[in-house]
């Protein structure tokens, strides 16, 4: 297959890994799971530059979770500039995030596009944003595995040997019923997987200490082995990491408007602080660990296959 | 069977041309103002006449896209999907901008408590086409659908529930279904012009997460029809209430009433201590809140129960294992509100 040029392989050049995230079950974590990873790749070096693209268009979440809602996107001549979650931090800022909720008036403005102005918009994230030098680009997707999917995996064609996906569900049959389908449609498109996470797997009572297996437990473990996919870990439902991501206590009021950008950005670099004091944290990052040892392989054997 | 749709159907991309128009969907200032969608539903393309046809369209990857707006004549389904809709009395959508909120067992809740009285028909529609849970959580995932003269039967989980999903349809469940809009509207035009629904009190229609294709093709279709209204599903975090403003906003745009928003997921007791602790934090004022601000009605709130999600695992009804249950209650309540709505409704 002959590797064509394209707007979207002559800007993602300088992006090293291009990490898809993505679950056949909706509200399994794929968000959530795409922030913590963008947070942990950022601390895993004082030089790793992330970015984050959110390509859930009807429901874009990564916004809220970095603390960035309200923010816009700004255009320069060299193509859009993504926001960059550690604005305000010392130094050059290394997180940067780029979703449809930048460019929503309002944020209870609902998206409602079908296929076509869905792949239009999503080749634009992927060809006009400035995201500069990468190391890794998180993409977070939406639910299924339709239009979305098919336009990132054909936009991302061309630098396909870069590419590789991580797959999230939860313990429960109807949602690892779901992440095999997406599993399937990885299969169907030649996307290396790096593994799979079960996320929300056990709740702590905060009163008892009590382990209760709310959506149940070891499932995903299970089809990994079942399906010779590696198993990177499972996370437990911890309610700091949701109260974080949901930016409990910024003031709802101020994100709203989006004037008030000076308060968002300060808060918003407390997230990456906050965050590492988080149980998940700590989990995370010993999965990143073993997702970064495990990315040259992959995308070495995929080199040299297509080669 | 269904054939699995392969990737790269669609044109290469293609550079933007450097004098494209301003109606060309891939500038910038068409995407910045997303615009308001026109009544007909006509969304692929942009609005301009010229859209496709001006000199800088050619060689775009979507000038046929724009190129293909011209007005068509009402999709030709339409009448038979209103003949086949005249025997049913009430449709009722369930939807959430968020997934994984409990829509499917909601829908299924709804589905078995309306199926207890013997005397109603009702029917259960999955258009979630990508990842369809519906027939799991009914229990008849390995069930097939038959065809007969009449069209196809949905499959029977009792005598008065007929289901009708994608699942039945796939030769295994691992099959991914990977299809653009297109082929989806048209399952979906399928689902409700060819099933066999008989004469049904109720059809309660199962949505996908998000407001895109599958949303506006059944709004679309069953416009003439008549939509009883939609049941909103949301879990308490503001990160779920975001997409649940969204998709009022949607509903307000369509013009499909809502009969009110359920709170799933709110508030986890320990089946060890007996202590209720919230899993998923209200941050923002939960529902309520948002029940408030738009004068929606909160129909209800739904505690998380691990057994709610055993009983759909092992495709049985939670309200008929664990009648006592608090969530149980929940459930009844929030179905009889429904109801009581809806019964306005008939009584013209």
């Amino acid at each position: 297959m002959a590797v064509q040029e394209t707007p979207v392989s002559r800007r993602l050049k300088s992006v090293r890994h291009i990490i898809i995230v993505c679950s056949g079950k909706g509200g399994v974590g794929k968000s959530s799971v795409s922030v913590q990873l963008a947070l942990s790749l950022h601390a895993s070096s004082p030089t790793a530059r992330v970015g984050i693209l959110d390509v859930d268009l009807t429901g874009p979440s990564v916004p809220r979770m970095l603390g960035l809602d309200g923010h816009g996107v700004h255009q320069s001549s060299d193509g859009w500039v993504p926001v960059y979650a550690d604005a305000r931090a010392d130094g050059e800022p290394r997180l940067a995030c780029m979703s449809v909720g930048f460019l929503l008036k309002k944020k209870g403005d609902s998206v409602v596009w079908r296929g076509p102005k869905k792949n239009a918009m999503i080749r634009q994230f992927l060809s006009d944003v400035r995201w500069g030098e990468l190391d890794y680009l998180v993409v977070d997707t939406p639910p299924g595995t339709s239009d979305e999917h098919l336009s990132l995996i054909e936009h991302l064609a061309p630098v396909q040997s870069r590419l590789s996906a991580v797959i999230v569900t939860t313990p429960q049959a109807v949602a690892l019923l779901d992440a095999m389908k997406c599993l399937s449609f990885t299969r169907a498109v030649a996307l290396p997987v790096l593994g799979l996470i079960e996320n929300m797997s056990g709740y702590v009572c905060p009163c008892c200490g009590e382990i209760s297996n709310v959506f149940s437990t070891g499932g995903g473990a299970e089809m990994a082995r079942r399906e010779g996919v590696p198993f990177l870990g499972s996370m437990p439902i911890d309610t700091d990491l949701v109260t974080l991501l949901d930016a409990a206590e910024s003031t709802d009021q101020g994100a709203t408007d989006g004037q008030q950008d000076e308060v968002s950005e300060v808060r918003s670099f407390g997230v990456l602080q906050r965050y590492q004091k988080t149980s998940s944290a700590k989990l995370i990052s010993a999965l990143v660990e073993k997702l970064i040892s495990t990315l040259p392989s992959v995308e070495h054997v995929l080199m040299n296959s297509s080669a | 069977m269904l054939a699995v749709q392969q990737p790269t159907l669609a044109p290469d991309p293609l550079s933007v041309p450097s004098n494209a128009p301003e109606h060309c969907p891939v500038s910038l200032n068409q995407v910045r103002h997303i615009p308001d969608p026109p009544n007909d539903f006509d969304w692929q393309g942009t609005e301009s006449e010229l859209a496709g046809k001006a000199d800088a369209c050619n060689g775009c990857a979507n000038q046929e896209i724009c190129a293909s707006n011209t007005p068509k004549g009402p999709d030709p389904a339409l009448p038979f999907i209103h003949e086949r809709m005249s025997t049913v009395k009430h449709k009722i959508l369930v939807l959430s901008g968020k997934g994984g909120v409990g829509k499917s067992t909601f829908t299924a809740q709804l589905g078995w408590a309306f199926a207890a009285n013997e005397q109603l028909q009702t029917g259960v529609m999955d258009v979630d086409i990508c990842g369809p849970s519906i027939p799991t959580i009914f229990g008849v995932a390995a069930e097939q659908v038959h065809s007969s003269s009449s069209g196809w039967s949905p499959v029977y989980v009792q005598d008065n529930l007929g289901v009708m999903s994608v699942g039945f349809m796939l030769s295994s469940s691992r099959d991914a279904v990977m299809w653009r809009g297109p082929k989806k509207n048209g399952l979906i035009a399928q689902f409700l012009k060819d099933v066999d629904w008989g004469d049904l009190d109720y059809l309660v229609i199962d949505t996908p997460p998000g407001t895109s294709d599958e949303h506006l093709s059944v709004v679309q279709y069953l416009k003439e029809s008549g939509i009883d209204g939609a049941v909103l599903v949301t879990t308490p975090q503001e990160v779920s209430l975001q997409d649940v403003r969204r998709e009022i906003d949607f509903c307000r745009k369509v013009g499909i009433r809502v009969l009110g928003l359920v709170e799933n997921m709110s508030g986890f007791v320990c089946p060890g201590c007996k202590t209720e602790s919230q899993i998923f934090k209200p941050s923002t004022g939960g529902a309520e809140r948002l029940a408030k601000e738009t004068g929606i009605q909160l129909l209800g709130k739904v505690p998380l129960d691990p057994r709610i999600g055993k009983s759909a695992d092992y495709g049985v009804s939670f309200l008929d294992e664990y009648p006592d249950s608090p969530a149980s209650h929940a459930y009844l309540d929030i179905i009889d509100k429904i109801k009581c709505v809806l019964g306005g409704n008939s009584a013209q």
